[in-house]
């Protein structure tokens, strides 16, 4: 994933995001982007996720070229799209495609952090819709991961539209009478928690993530009262009844295989 | 900045709210309450009435005249239950073969803290899942303010119409200046930007029909014509829908959407990592 650069005599350190702490980038890849010294999960980059999850070798990427355009002509978007490729390698906000998981056949998606804080545009939006449309036509399940801060401003009500169609996709897929899980990561919010993240069949979450519709600082000041810290976490979103399981990532491989599993054999 | 003046006007009050279209429109409306679940929302005023002699549902978010109703109505900022009252109400539609006609004037879902609590993005979600199969024709106006999800919930539609001075937005001009220019002062620019009108929706194959509006919601005669002439539109169209058949309605109504931001699919998956020597990740 980072290329080892020649030059530095110290070990590469990152901090967390969290508790800001530095720490050595082996060892947070190591035990899998939680931070070793407050157990915070750092986020993911989508297609490490993928590593983590996936059976080795079995991984196919769908559409992985499809990029989107300046469709409203939002003035300094394309500045800002470049930015966003370079810092996460990737050409949009999601990864799709198909996988087996514990050898049971899935189609996946993955959302990506890094990209615009996995904005939902046009492509995004146009991918995840032509990953269930295909899981669809080959009766596959589905297992998508959501980070998201909501549609993408810069493609304006275009991107809004992405929640309409990706709900309508799910839906197709599900009147297929095939299986979609859903793991909410942090964050989780906005337009993809009004959307796909809450249609799994299962919803499952990551240990403290921040999974809501509204902003924080939005509803703080419309309640005129700050709110406690666990508002909006996993946790608190499992306590009102809108997550089926929190599921520690060392185990989330093992849960999807056995789930996948289970939703096999129509 | 024309957008911005427009919109500025679209929120001031006199502007006809749903109870006006409810009675200006339609026949022996009788209000439904409550989503069988939890409470009453009043931001969504909702009911049985008929149009022309014929049976629709009804559904319009309220936003009140003064600000005792403003109060009342949550100032039209609707909360789970109430889009959860809509979905129920649309289900019964569904189940009696009535059409479905929305109006939909809203800034936003209402950001409290219980909604979050009663799941306002799982209750929107839920709305936009059901809508596109929904069994019934359905069509959404857009008579004011357009906030996004919260408006959305209420306009997955076979026609959604605008009145041309309303707007309909992913985000508020003032949000989306404060966090791209961290100054809600450029909220003009914003909203230029944003191309969140009526024509500029249209354009974009987001709204089907932009209607002229009145001089003024306060010239009686020039209201009731207006009324007049929605009330004959809708009326041909819901018929000519419901003719339709049902699986048409419904392939017709998920293309239009599927449409939105369409690319070029690669034919042939791509073995992962094969395109990663493209960027080097920093």
């Amino acid at each position: 994933m980072n290329q080892v650069s020649a030059a530095p005599v110290t070990e590469p350190t990152v901090l967390c995001e969290k508790c800001k702490q530095p720490i050595s980038r082996t060892a947070l890849i190591g035990s899998g982007y939680v931070c070793p010294l407050c157990g915070k999960y750092n986020r993911i980059p989508a297609r490490t996720r993928i590593e983590l999850l996936t059976d080795k070798g079995s991984f196919c990427e769908h559409n992985a070229t499809l990029v989107g355009e300046n469709p409203i002509g939002f003035p300094g978007y394309e500045e800002k799209i470049r930015t966003a490729r370079e810092k996460s390698g990737e050409y949009e906000g999601v990864i799709c495609g198909e996988a087996e998981i514990g050898g049971e056949r899935c189609c996946i998606f993955v959302m990506e952090s890094a990209f615009m804080m996995g904005s939902m545009g046009t492509a995004v939006g146009d991918k995840i819709a032509l990953l269930f449309e295909y899981a669809t036509a080959k009766k596959l399940p589905v297992i998508g991961y959501t980070v998201s801060g909501g549609a993408r401003m810069q493609e304006g009500m275009l991107s809004l539209m992405q929640m309409a169609k990706v709900s309508g996709a799910v839906k197709h897929h599900s009147e297929a009478g095939l299986f979609y899980l859903v793991c909410l990561t942090d964050p989780t919010t906005g337009g993809v928690t009004a959307s796909f993240a809450m249609l799994g069949d299962m919803i499952i979450a990551e240990p403290g993530a921040l999974i809501g519709f509204a902003g924080r600082r939005v509803i703080e000041q419309v309640m005129g009262q700050k709110l406690p810290d666990e508002f909006q976490s996993a946790e608190f979103q499992m306590k009102n009844g809108f997550v089926d399981a929190i599921v520690p990532r060392e185990e989330q491989r093992n849960f999807l295989s056995r789930m996948l599993r289970l939703h096999t054999g129509r | 900045m024309e957008a911005y003046e427009k919109i500025k006007k679209t929120r001031q009050s006199g502007r006809a709210t749903s109870v006006d279209y409810i009675n200006g429109i339609f026949e022996e409306f009788t209000e439904l309450h409550g989503d069988r679940r939890f409470a009453d929302d009043h931001a969504v005023l909702a009911g049985i009435a008929t149009l022309n002699g014929v049976p629709v549902t009804v559904i319009g978010i309220e936003k009140g005249k003064n600000i005792q109703e403003r109060m009342e109505r949550n100032f039209g900022c609707v909360s789970p239950e109430g889009y959860r009252k809509a979905l129920r109400l649309m289900k019964q539609a569904e189940k009696f073969g009535r059409p479905v006609i929305c109006i939909v004037d809203t800034q936003g879902a209402y950001a409290g803290a219980g909604a979050e609590e009663r799941g306002a993005g799982a209750a929107i979600a839920e709305n936009l899942y059901e809508m596109m199969t929904l069994r019934t024709p359905i069509i959404s106006l857009m008579i004011g303010e357009g906030g996004s999800g919260g408006a959305l919930a209420l306009a997955v539609a076979d026609r959604v119409w605008m009145l041309e001075n309303a707007y309909y937005s992913v985000v508020s001009p003032e949000a989306c200046a404060s966090i791209l220019y961290k100054d809600a002062g450029k909220a003009p620019e914003a909203a230029e930007h944003l191309r969140l009108m009526a024509n500029d929706l249209y354009g974009f194959g987001i709204v089907e029909k932009v209607i002229p509006e009145p001089e003024s919601f306060t010239d009686a005669e020039g209201t009731k014509h207006f009324f007049h002439q929605l009330r004959r539109d809708l009326s041909r169209e819901i018929k000519h829908l419901s003719h339709m058949s049902r699986d048409t309605l419904l392939s017709e109504r998920y293309e239009k959407y599927r449409k939105i931001g369409r690319y070029e699919s690669d034919t042939a998956p791509t073995p992962a990592k094969a395109r990663r020597v493209f960027f080097g990740r920093k």
